[in-house]
């Protein structure tokens, strides 16, 4: 008995473990399933967490008053900080420089500027943000040039002594020297001062108080030998003009001069050759009855932005016209403010600004988008004095007085706006308003261009071309074989499809960058002739098919027309080819392309989008071919019996009877072959010329999405917006594959549901 | 006519054309690929031919030709050629004169009219030099230190004599300084991230600082011996060189050491060219590249592909059959797995290049720069595994081609007939049991069928490597004598991205063409063979399993 039993617990045991084995076995499957599902999964949600920040807006902490003391050291003329946006920095009309701790407001240090014996500030001016360098211009016709400094120490903390305590000490420096430079030969004071600054030059321009518009110009060369830097003066006055002064800007290339005067008008001076400046024009850059309250020139010295006491705010560069002659243009306005514009700030590295007015607000503007990107109230005073910090990562504004407000900016990513990305943009020095992909460029004054457009275009015209000479191929040939070739033939296409569909795809493009485009290029008339001819020729030679007696034909059987039409094909190219040159000679001086782009006035680029086209479709053919294919040949045989069975021949039943049940899988199958085509990356890198132009011509290139995110990914900065937009332009080919592929995979299931239930 | 036009029989021959032309597309392709690469390494003859150039003096070129085309006359009058004829078209041959260093161009169209008699004399010497490319002209004296040993005829069997020697050499000093010093330059560098690895955690300590200045002490003193033998080798190899004289009637100096391989293409027979052949051939595979990869071999290209496929298809081939297994098996046939069953069919679709950016952005950036922070900490701000490398490229391509895995296998799954399970559920055994005993083992050619698939769609893939890993040139390989031998960190190349790169990045794309139609017939070979295996290895899964359907 117990002998049994044991048996029959060994038995159990045996099964237990079994069963545990078994249970085991399908959780291992059932997680590493699931864990593969989610991680695919994971790709979406990746690229969109990428994607999302350029589309969440622009966000500002609260304004933090940081109050200044009574006397104040007179009223403020500038406001910035230092690079992290830890210390702000305030400069006075009386000369005084304050630095503030912007976390607590904390005073940390105050200083005045050395002012020469007997003289007083009466003008202040600051250079480009970039630069640093501001002026303070005095009552005996000269100026003197500061800057900020902050000097970086480490010293070890007394409680801890792994850590370094961190302390920054800001003071002020001379970089012309503390002695000021003369800007007023005569001494006179200066009303107005514009000014910039830099190692070799500086340039300044002042309206005197004896109404006078002086330049001087000032070339620091240091002797190669010594190291000594001597410092060479030139000073001229500038031609004069009617109306009151009210404001003069010199751009950071030290080219330019804009004086706004007159309430209403701008003055534009050349001033690259300092020893003959140059009056260019003279432009009315509001309308009658409207004021220009405050300008400023943007970042990188090409933009003029201008304020008026309607609250209007406008973008206005220079641009150049046919005959090589720059105008001041109006570009672009902005979101108007509520009150009147009484200053305005520039960011120091990209195309932003800060503009504040007399209701108390203050606005971030972008330039190239066109943006209002933050608003905010100060109170009901009018905003007097506005600052970023270096990285636009702060603002500072002056309103009443007695206190300094300061909050903290995230605003990343304000080049981005449904304008900027689809429309024409008019972009710094371009004729007019273009469409333009350049994420990058040498210089740093640079402004992006970001306009998915024509990326977006050079996608569809790639596509487009790809389908042209994919779908008759593709669809007739899967016509052909699903429903009329021998099935020994089939033995040999269906693998052929197979191969042509693997054949990875950097060798088309390879091909057809190196050896087709330049093939093409040499034999245009008759690769065109081939083209054209090629139809025709199945047709003939179908006619002369039918002549042949009965008993040759039976001979072959039928099944084998594709087989038979190979020879034709190839002698038919061999002769367009043959007879394409001669016709070049007759009709085209013996060189289309030069033809085409010489009396046509067509771009003619050797990687063009035919030879996209050529090398594209090869790739897609496969696809649609397969699916279509599968969809002509599962009709069900029940119904062509019949319909041959009642007399029809048998191209009426396969166009009426077999295409009408299969389309939607024919449809299905260009679907999925457009999918292909709108991602296809290595062809378009190779056979294209990869520039990102519109036009549809079949003759130009263009740039796709795919070939761009190929080419620019491995070198955007991680985090940046071009980062994020090329992420974007992945997370588009990625949503639009995948909804064109489930569309056709439904369209799919439903006709195989159908074909089931007939 | 009209009976024939109502047949409907032209639109039958207009379909057929289609299917001919797509037919004569895909074996153009394959052709054309094979028959120029497969050109390149036969011995092509050097000829030489008198040329009036523009100002009208007669030259004398040396050079290969390597291509004639037909063009218009007018072309080449655009060109500036003064051309008196009469005749609307023209030939132009290419030539590749080589000597670059001497001339500064290497490949030229000549117009045909301006052009005299080819002629193809033995004594042409072809050099394949170290760099600068190739050097033609007539072979005239073998010298030793300065002092000439073989003259006039007997000079090509002293040189050939002693191109060996120097060759041997070479190979010595390449051993020694990749190998050799290349394993001390790895163990200097752990070194460095071991004294800073301490350093970061504090422990730093004088002893531990004195052990790593000994070792260090001990890898210079083994550097400078190596150091010695190079410098030995190199002197060594600098003692002959030949005298040949190029077309213009200067006299060149070319030392040994310079030069990789020489024949006389002229004078060689049939058998010859083809040993020279194979001889090419098989450097061509085994070979590091030359001259910023235009020329020599692409053995680390080769490498780096197989090295790349191996690791992604041990990351594909588990994950993807779990997955199919869990979706036809397990879980539960309804709307839900059915919406999931599409969306995978449908990852296939997505372009490679979005799985690049994926891989670039999640791989490398998230997961290679935690990696790092956790575990390199001591090598930053110089990335491990931050940055992309050959681990990130299989990774993603595991992820580009786990829905073909996928696939296949839920599609080997289906076809296993229910009488199958049945019988062996009936006959006792578990769900975990009938699977692995009976059904997998069924549908096991259908997971190879998807594991080629995949591993022939990673082998061509280029767009996403671009992001993740592929470089032109990397230093060293992923797998080398170095512990711990597999350094998945490391950057790869890819004969893909060279066919890529070569054909379109490279200074001279004409020098390099050959050998690019080169890389691309292989690949072809590769991912041709790969499919079809796959195809019949597919065909013959679905008539077996249809045998078993009566069952």
């Amino acid at each position: 008995m117990e002998k049994i039993e044991s048996n029959i617990s060994k038995v159990g045991g045996y099964t237990g473990q079994r069963m545990a084995k078994d249970k085991l076995f399908k959780h291992v499957m059932t997680f590493g399933g699931l864990s593969v599902i989610i991680a695919i999964s994971l790709i979406f949600f990746y690229l969109a967490s990428v994607v999302v920040p350029i589309f969440t807006p622009a966000h500002m902490d609260e304004l933090q008053q940081i109050s200044l003391p009574k006397n104040g050291g007179g009223a403020t003329v500038h406001l910035t900080s230092e690079e992290q946006a830890e210390i702000g920095v305030r400069m006075t009309d009386h000369g005084s420089v304050s630095f503030f701790d912007l976390r607590d407001g904390r005073l940390m240090a105050e200083e005045n500027v050395a002012l020469p014996e007997g003289s007083e500030i009466r003008s202040f001016a600051a250079g480009d943000p970039s630069q640093q360098a501001v002026a303070y211009g005095l009552s005996d016709g000269r100026m003197l040039i500061l800057e900020q400094e902050f000097k970086v120490t480490f010293q070890q903390d007394p409680d801890d002594s792994e850590k370094d305590i961190r302390t920054i000490t800001p003071s002020i420096a001379y970089p012309a020297g503390s002695e000021p430079l003369v800007v007023d030969e005569s001494g006179k004071g200066l009303a107005l001062l514009a000014v910039q600054h830099n190692q070799e030059n500086t340039t300044a321009v002042a309206l005197t108080e004896d109404n006078r518009l002086v330049l001087a110009a000032f070339e620091s060369t240091s002797n190669m030998i010594t190291g000594e830097v001597s410092t060479e003066r030139f000073g001229i006055d500038l031609p004069m003009i009617e109306g009151e002064i009210s404001q003069v800007l010199l751009e950071v290339k030290q080219r330019d001069l804009y004086v706004v005067h007159g309430g209403r008008y701008v003055t534009h001076y050349d001033v690259m050759d300092k020893q003959s400046p140059r009056l260019v024009q003279t432009v009315a850059v509001v309308p009658e009855g409207e004021r220009v309250t405050a300008a400023t020139i943007l970042s990188g010295g090409f933009s003029l932005i201008i304020g008026t006491d309607k609250g209007n705010v406008a973008q206005w560069f220079q641009v150049r016209d046919d005959d090589n002659n720059n105008h001041l243009t109006h570009i672009r306005s902005f979101k108007p403010m509520a009150g009147q514009v009484t200053t305005i700030a520039p960011e120091h590295f990209r195309k932003g600004f800060l503009a504040g007015d007399d209701k108390g607000n203050v606005s971030i503007y972008y330039a190239t988008s066109q943006r209002l990107v933050l608003k905010r109230s100060t109170g009901s005073e009018p905003v007097r004095v506005v600052g970023f910090s270096p990285r636009a990562n702060a603002i500072l504004v002056e309103s009443t007085g007695d206190a300094i407000q300061t909050a903290r900016v995230d605003n990343d990513y304000p080049e981005i706006s449904f304008s900027a990305l689809w429309q024409k943009v008019w972009y710094e020095s371009y004729q007019e308003p273009e469409y333009n992909w350049q994420s990058s460029a040498a210089t740093s004054d640079f402004e992006p261009k970001f306009s998915v457009a024509p990326l977006t275009f050079g996608t569809l015209k790639a596509a487009f071309y790809a389908m042209l000479v994919a779908i008759p191929l593709a669809v007739l040939g899967a016509i052909f074989a699903a429903y009329f070739m021998s099935p020994r033939m089939r033995t040999v296409v269906k693998p052929s499809i197979e191969i042509m569909e693997a054949l990875p795809t950097v060798i088309l493009g390879f091909l057809a960058g190196l050896w087709l485009a330049p093939y093409v290029d040499n034999n245009l008339a008759g690769i065109l002739v081939a083209i054209f001819l090629l139809p025709f020729s199945f047709v003939i030679t179908s006619y002369l098919w039918s002549l042949l007696p009965h008993h040759l034909k039976s001979r072959v059987g039928t099944g084998w027309e594709a087989a038979l039409l190979l020879p034709v094909i190839v002698v038919v190219i061999g002769l367009a080819i043959q007879i394409g040159h001669p016709i070049e000679a007759a009709l085209f001086g013996g060189n289309m392309p030069h033809w085409l782009s010489n009396e046509l006035g067509w771009t003619y680029e050797q990687r063009n989008s035919l030879v996209v086209g050529i090398a594209m479709g090869f790739a897609v053919i496969p696809t649609i071919f397969s699916i279509a294919e599968d969809a002509v040949f599962s009709v069900p045989k029940h119904l062509t019996s019949g319909s041959l069975a009642l007399g029809a021949t048998p191209w009426q039943t396969l166009f009426n009877v077999v295409l009408l049940t299969a389309s939607p899988g024919i449809f299905s199958a260009i679907m999925v072959g457009m999918g292909r085509a709108v991602g296809e990356t290595m062809i378009v890198l190779m056979a294209t010329g990869n520039t990102a132009v519109m036009d549809l011509s079949i003759f130009t290139g263009f740039r796709t999405l795919s070939a761009n995110i190929g080419v620019e990914m491995p070198e955007a900065a991680v985090g940046t917006t071009h980062y994020r937009l090329l992420f974007f332009s992945a997370l588009v080919l990625f949503l639009f594959t995948f909804l064109v592929n489930t569309l056709a995979e439904l369209v799919r299931q439903r006709l195989r549901e159908k074909y089931s239930s007939l | 006519m009209r009976n024939w036009y109502k047949s409907g029989e032209p639109w039958v021959w207009t379909t057929a054309g289609a299917v001919a032309l797509s037919l004569i597309m895909v074996y153009a392709v394959v052709w054309l690929t094979a028959a120029r690469g497969l050109t390149h390494f036969w011995p092509k003859p050097v000829a030489e031919v008198t040329y009036q150039d523009r100002s009208g003096t007669r030259v004398r070129l040396i050079g290969e030709v390597r291509e004639k085309e037909e063009v218009s006359v007018v072309r080449l009058r655009e060109q500036g050629y003064d051309i008196e004829s009469e005749d609307v078209f023209s030939s132009r041959y290419l030539l590749k004169l080589g000597n670059k260093d001497l001339t500064g161009v290497d490949f030229r169209w000549y117009p045909a009219p301006m052009l005299g008699e080819f002629v193809y004399p033995e004594d042409v010497l072809a050099i394949e030099r170290r760099e600068w490319g190739n050097f033609y002209g007539h072979l005239k004296q073998v010298k030793e230190n300065g002092e000439v040993v073989a003259e006039g005829a007997a000079a090509w069997a002293e040189a050939e004599k002693r191109l060996a020697r120097s060759n041997a050499l070479f190979r010595q000093a390449l051993r020694i300084e990749k190998v050799d010093i290349g394993k001390i330059n790895y163990a200097l560098e752990k070194i460095r991230l071991n004294e800073r690895k301490l350093e970061l955690t504090d422990k730093l300590t004088d002893a531990a600082k004195a052990e790593f200045a000994r070792e260090r002490e001990a890898r210079e003193a083994d550097y400078l011996v190596l150091q010695g033998r190079l410098d030995k080798i190199r002197s060594d190899i600098e003692r002959d060189s030949v005298t040949v004289e190029t077309s213009d009637g200067q006299m060149v100096d070319i030392p040994f050491a310079k030069i990789a391989d020489m024949y006389m293409p002229n004078a060689m027979s049939v058998w010859q060219k083809m040993g020279f052949y194979v001889h090419k051939f098989w450097e061509f595979v085994t070979d590091d590249p030359r001259e910023a990869n235009t020329e020599g071999g692409i053995f680390p290209a080769i490498f780096g592909t197989v090295m790349m496929v191996l690791l992604m298809s041990v990351m594909v081939t588990p994950l993807g059959i779990m997955a199919a297994v869990y979706m036809r098996e397990y879980a539960k046939q309804g709307p839900m797995i059915r919406a999931i069953r599409i969306s995978v069919n449908n990852l296939a679709g997505v372009p490679s290049i979005v799985y690049g950016v994926f891989g670039l952005g999640f791989f490398v950036y998230v997961l290679g720069g935690s990696i790092d922070e956790l575990f390199f900490a001591e090598a930053l701000p110089a990335p491990t595994f931050g940055s992309p490398g050959i681990l990130w490229a299989s990774l993603t391509l595991a992820i580009l081609t786990l829905p073909v895995v996928i696939v296949a296998t839920e599609e080997g799954l289906s076809r296993v007939p229910r009488t199958i399970r049945e019988g062996s559920l009936a006959l006792g055994a578990t769900k975990a049991e009938t699977l692995w005993r009976t059904v997998l083992p069924m549908a096991s050619p259908a997971m190879m069928t998807g594991l080629i698939l995949a591993v022939a769609r990673a082998a061509g893939e280029v767009a996403p490597l671009m992001l993740v890993g592929v470089v032109k040139l990397a230093p060293s390989l992923p797998l080398d004598g170095n512990f711990p031998f597999l350094h998945l960190e490391r950057k790869f190349m890819h004969l893909g991205f060279h066919i890529y790169d070569v054909g379109f990045q490279s200074p001279n794309v004409e020098a390099a063409r050959p050998l690019v139609y080169a890389t691309a017939l292989l690949l072809v070979i590769i991912i041709v063979v790969l499919n079809l295996f796959a195809i019949r290895l597919r065909n013959r899964l679905r008539e077996r399993l249809r045998g078993l359907e009566g069952v």
